[in-house]
């Protein structure tokens, strides 16, 4: 058996390999940064320049591509109502089937298998493909089938055609998934301890839930709820066919109304403008405006994300 | 308890690792008034003591007492934890390490660590101890196999896993696992040898096998050894240095310290009426 | 189902129990009515159900008695309830037109072709006019060419320039963020580079569009200013924050006593992050890749506004290039309701769907290996 001997420690070098390996990967992460930063500036530069007070409250009565008159309020009016409409379908939903998976439902069962692997799959699911499921199923058969039996004999379709209802019933089919996956993250982070406390007081399996696991879940379910939101408000795909309008005159009335959209309207002034040029103005303002609306609510959720990380570690 | 070893009589002007190095081989290990703060809060107060070459020198005290802190000093690994700040000096094998010219990696490669909980990397068996080899530079098959396989004879786990050194080190047991570990550590033959509470995580029968192969090491490693564990202490270990707060308590021959402990915060210690 | 009995002293528990089980279930049925709902409007097309040739057969008008009463009404395409409504002589009449209809369509081979044929939408045909066989997307036109093939290659052509460009990118940020970084840099460092996922898609296809797009011409210096390349590299800002995110978090996730007994063995800390981390994170790291691959294919509005949107046929990745999410965008609005086009959309949307699924089972099934194998269990 050999005696491991105490060489000498011999002096700090530099290591190429390990220094290359550094720098490299801190390269591209400065540059996704850098990049990140062009994009910003850029809008913001040139959006700034015309965001005014008037452009904000303004409203395209006139001529929506009219640089010194139209304004976003009714995009912004339009975008809001969807993605408010939408929290209310599928925050519920989102919160509810998490409560199922995680507090009632034994893991192994089939039936929380088939959702957790159709929770996972409609994650992957393309937005547009979104668009087409509202549009079959939403307009096509609900709505026509709403049609035929409340308004036998009208002329013209209320319920089947596109509507801010059925745009932002696709919308919350889609952000289902960040919600309920949120919402489940949140209740597996609370100790089981705390239910075994409540049960073993005599409280019942629900008031367990109420009481103890759902406020103590609240920050993560919020932060789901945020991020559904901002996913929803920034998409233009699956409202496409479901709901948005190329113009309106008016704010939508009711929940059959079409409505005009930041996102869309976006779309429409970079791709349909009839001189690119001149609108060039109203387009970099209204992609601000729709930037700072997603960006603030993205913040939102990074920073009780970042609360909820460091009160976990703290009891770790 | 509110003795502070600098206030206790007994303590005044004694020098407590010469005392403990008396008689034992020159010091491997050897710290001079090391203090170290975590932020504001102050982790060790004033450490100064020798470890001698070729021993088992077990670290004990209740815990938050420093002793995990001390032992992460001797090969830096207290680097990895921000807002760490260190005054005082350590020395391994006569070089000061906290030196700006040392290298870390070749400090590290000297000094092998063993950690409380077993942490084999999710390879096979054989591919765990072979990393520190690779590191090292050794490319040869045969060589790799015949380094392996000494490692593993010196752990004592060759008999168990021959067959298996190509499966996943996940499948072991707890304390096989642990083994590994050991062998993990000394095939790249460092000089020294610190462990982590290493068997605290085991069941009896492991911890035995353990505590076997630690007096076998002993032949070619210094070994310094934090243990919650006081007959484990006793039975395994040269000397000990009992810690409290941060602070160097007491430090000697193990019989010594367990026999007739000159202070009496060790004595209600290793008699267990507190910690 | 997960609901257990003895509830019946307590009938609101029950009542919630079943509550919340319904929604559940309900959002399972979801996931199912959009297969059904986006295949449904398919269905016909893909059970060669349509014959959209311009020349049909035509049957003389004298034979009208020989035929049975259902096979007329197919012919004229009438349901059962509106053939009763007419006459004899309307019905002969409608012959009659269908006849003279037929004598104008002109006498060529092209018009007998049924395009909607599965020969017609994935293989190529040799059209007139055409030097050789050809793969053509042209649903508005004398007749309608419904060839998928030239969307698909779109879609391949973008989404692999998105990959190749974000996926390195992304894992090496990834790399340095979890394991090399600072912790103090590290909070910063990811969620800034997360905020990439909050600029929306049609944000990054305006600033390809209005921005990008002139500057990559001018460096690189190619024929059309919108191609494949533009989209791809625009794509790519929104593949990016995925892969980086998720492997990030797989990487974070590996036990920091892999990492600790690495460096204790005189690792550097690339030599652990490469050697250990890295290789105990793969599933997670290959499952960002995959999610990022999903979402490059899925994306719609950037591509709609940055690649061109001409459905030509070309592995050229500075072509005009339309994708097969952007044909659905943009084609969609003009379709008449139940009509040929609208249907080859909806299969082009259910294909998409299929792609997705399969993607993701073979995905989950790699990755359940790289994690059984991680674990020695295989």
């Amino acid at each position: 058996m050999s005696n491991p001997v105490f060489n000498p420690i011999p002096p700090r070098r530099l290591d190429p390999v390990s220094l290359c390996f550094t720098g490299l990967t801190g390269l591209a992460t400065v540059l996704i940064l850098a990049i990140l930063g062009v994009i910003l500036a850029n809008i913001v530069y040139h959006g700034g320049a015309n965001f005014s007070w008037g452009f904000f409250t303004g409203g395209t009565a006139q001529d929506m591509f009219d640089v010194g008159k139209s304004g976003v309020l009714p995009m912004i009016a339009g975008t809001a109502a969807r993605v408010i409409l939408m929290s209310l379908f599928v925050i519920p939903a989102g919160v509810i089937t998490a409560v199922y998976l995680t507090e009632y439902a034994r893991s192994s069962s089939l039936h929380t298998r088939i959702i957790r692997g159709a929770v996972n799959n409609l994650a992957g699911v393309p937005s547009i493909v979104f668009g087409l499921f509202g549009l079959g199923f939403f307009i096509n058969f609900l709505g026509q089938r709403l049609d035929a039996w409340l308004l036998p004999g009208a002329a013209e379709p209320v319920w089947g055609k596109p509507a801010i209802l059925w745009a932002s019933l696709t919308l919350a089919v889609m952000t289902l998934p960040v919600v309920i996956v949120a919402t489940e993250e949140s209740l597996r982070a609370i100790p089981q301890g705390l239910r075994e406390a409540s049960l073993a007081l005599g409280a019942t399996k629900l008031q367990t839930v109420w009481r103890i696991v759902l406020p103590q879940a609240l920050p993560g379910i919020l932060t789901g709820g945020i991020l559904a939101i901002s996913r929803a408000a920034g998409e233009v795909a699956p409202i496409l066919f479901t709901g948005a309008a190329y113009y309106m005159a008016r704010l939508p009335q009711s929940l059959t109304d079409q409505f005009m959209d930041l996102g869309y309207h976006v779309f429409i002034l970079s791709t349909q403008s009839p001189n690119i040029d001149k609108t060039r103005p109203i387009l970099y303002a209204t992609v601000m405006v729709l930037l700072l609306l997603t960006f603030a609510l993205n913040l939102v959720a990074i920073l009780i994300r970042a609360r909820i990380r460091t009160r976990m570690r703290a009891a770790h | 308890m509110s003795i502070t070893v600098n206030s206790h009589p007994a303590l005044a002007g004694r020098d407590l690792s010469a005392d403990a190095a008396r008689n034992a081989g020159h010091p491997m290990i050897e710290t001079r008034g090391l203090n170290l703060y975590y932020g504001p809060s102050q982790a060790l107060k004033h450490i100064s003591l020798k470890v001698p070459e070729r021993v088992v020198t077990a670290f004990i005290g209740p815990s938050g007492c420093g002793k995990s802190t001390l032992l992460r000093c001797f090969n830096r690994m207290n680097d990895l934890i921000d807002n760490v700040r260190l005054e005082g000096q350590v020395l391994v094998g006569g070089q000061e390490i906290y030196d700006p010219e040392i290298d870390v990696i070749e400090l590290r490669k000297r000094v092998g660590m063993v950690f409380q909980r077993s942490n084999p990397f999710p390879k096979t068996i054989f591919e765990n101890v072979a990393y520190g080899l690779r590191l090292l530079g050794v490319k040869s098959k045969s060589d790799l196999q015949d380094r392996v396989e000494k490692s593993l004879r010196q752990a004592a786990l060759w008999e168990e896993v021959q067959d298996r050194l190509h499966a996943s080190a996940l499948g072991l047991s707890g304390g096989q696992q642990q083994r590994l570990c050991i062998a993990r550590a000394i095939a790249i033959e460092p000089g020294i040898l610190l462990m982590d509470e290493p068997a605290s995580a085991l069941d009896p029968i492991a911890t035995g096998k353990i505590e076997e192969l630690i007096l076998a090491l002993k032949q070619d490693f210094t070994i310094v050894i934090v243990t919650h564990n006081m007959q484990q202490a006793a039975r395994i270990s040269d000397f000990t240095a009992f810690f409290y707060l941060g602070e160097l308590v007491e430090y000697g021959r193990t019989i010594t310290l367990f026999t007739n402990p000159s202070i009496k915060q060790t004595e209600e210690y290793v008699t267990g009426r507190f910690g | 189902m997960g609901i257990r009995r003895g509830y019946r002293a307590r009938p609101l528990e029950l009542l919630a129990e079943w509550f919340i089980f319904g929604v559940s279930f309900s959002a399972m049925v979801l996931v199912f009515l959009i297969f059904v709902f986006v295949t449904r409007e398919a269905l016909p097309v893909v059970f060669g159900q349509v014959n959209n040739a311009v020349r049909q057969p035509v049957i003389p008008v004298e034979q009208m008695d020989n035929l049975p009463h259902g096979q007329l009404g197919k012919y004229l395409g009438l349901d059962a309830r509106q053939l009763a409504q007419m006459d004899r002589e309307t019905l002969k009449e409608l012959m009659a037109v269908r006849v003279e209809a037929a004598q104008k369509v002109p006498d060529d081979k092209d018009s007998g072709i049924n395009t909607l044929a599965w020969r017609q939408m994935f293989l190529p045909h040799q059209w007139t006019g055409y030097e050789r066989p050809s793969y053509i997307w042209q649903p508005v036109s004398d007749i309608p060419k419904f060839n998928i093939i030239p969307l698909l290659v779109g879609s391949l052509k973008t989404t692999l320039v998105a990959l190749m460009l974000a996926v390195p990118l992304a894992l090496a940020a990834s790399l340095y963020v979890s394991q090399l970084a600072s912790n103090r840099l590290r909070e910063w460092l990811k969620p800034a580079v997360e905020l990439l996922a909050g600029i929306p898609s049609v944000v990054a296809g305006f600033f390809a569009l209005i921005v990008m797009a002139s500057f990559l011409k001018s460096v690189f210096g190619y024929e059309s200013r919108l191609n494949a390349f533009v989209a791809g590299v625009a794509l790519a800002l929104a593949v990016v924050p995925v892969v980086f995110s998720i492997a990030e978090d797989a990487l974070t996730g590996v036990p920091r006593s892999y990492t600790q007994a690495a460096l204790a063995l005189g690792s550097t800390r690339w030599q652990a992050a490469w050697k250990v981390v890295l290789p105990a994170a793969l599933p997670g790291v290959f499952a960002a890749v995959i999610l990022g691959f999903g979402r490059a294919v899925g994306e719609t509005m950037i591509v709609l506004m940055a690649s061109g949107n001409a459905s030509i046929m070309s592995w050229s990745l500075f072509d005009s290039t339309r994708t097969v999410t952007a044909t659905v965008a943009a084609e969609l609005a003009e379709t008449v309701f139940g009509g040929n086009h609208y249907r080859v959309l909806f299969l082009i949307g259910a294909l998409l769907l299929v792609a997705t699924f399969i993607t993701n089972l073979a995905g989950e099934l790699i990755i359940h290996r790289l994690k059984k194998r991680l674990e020695g269990l295989a």
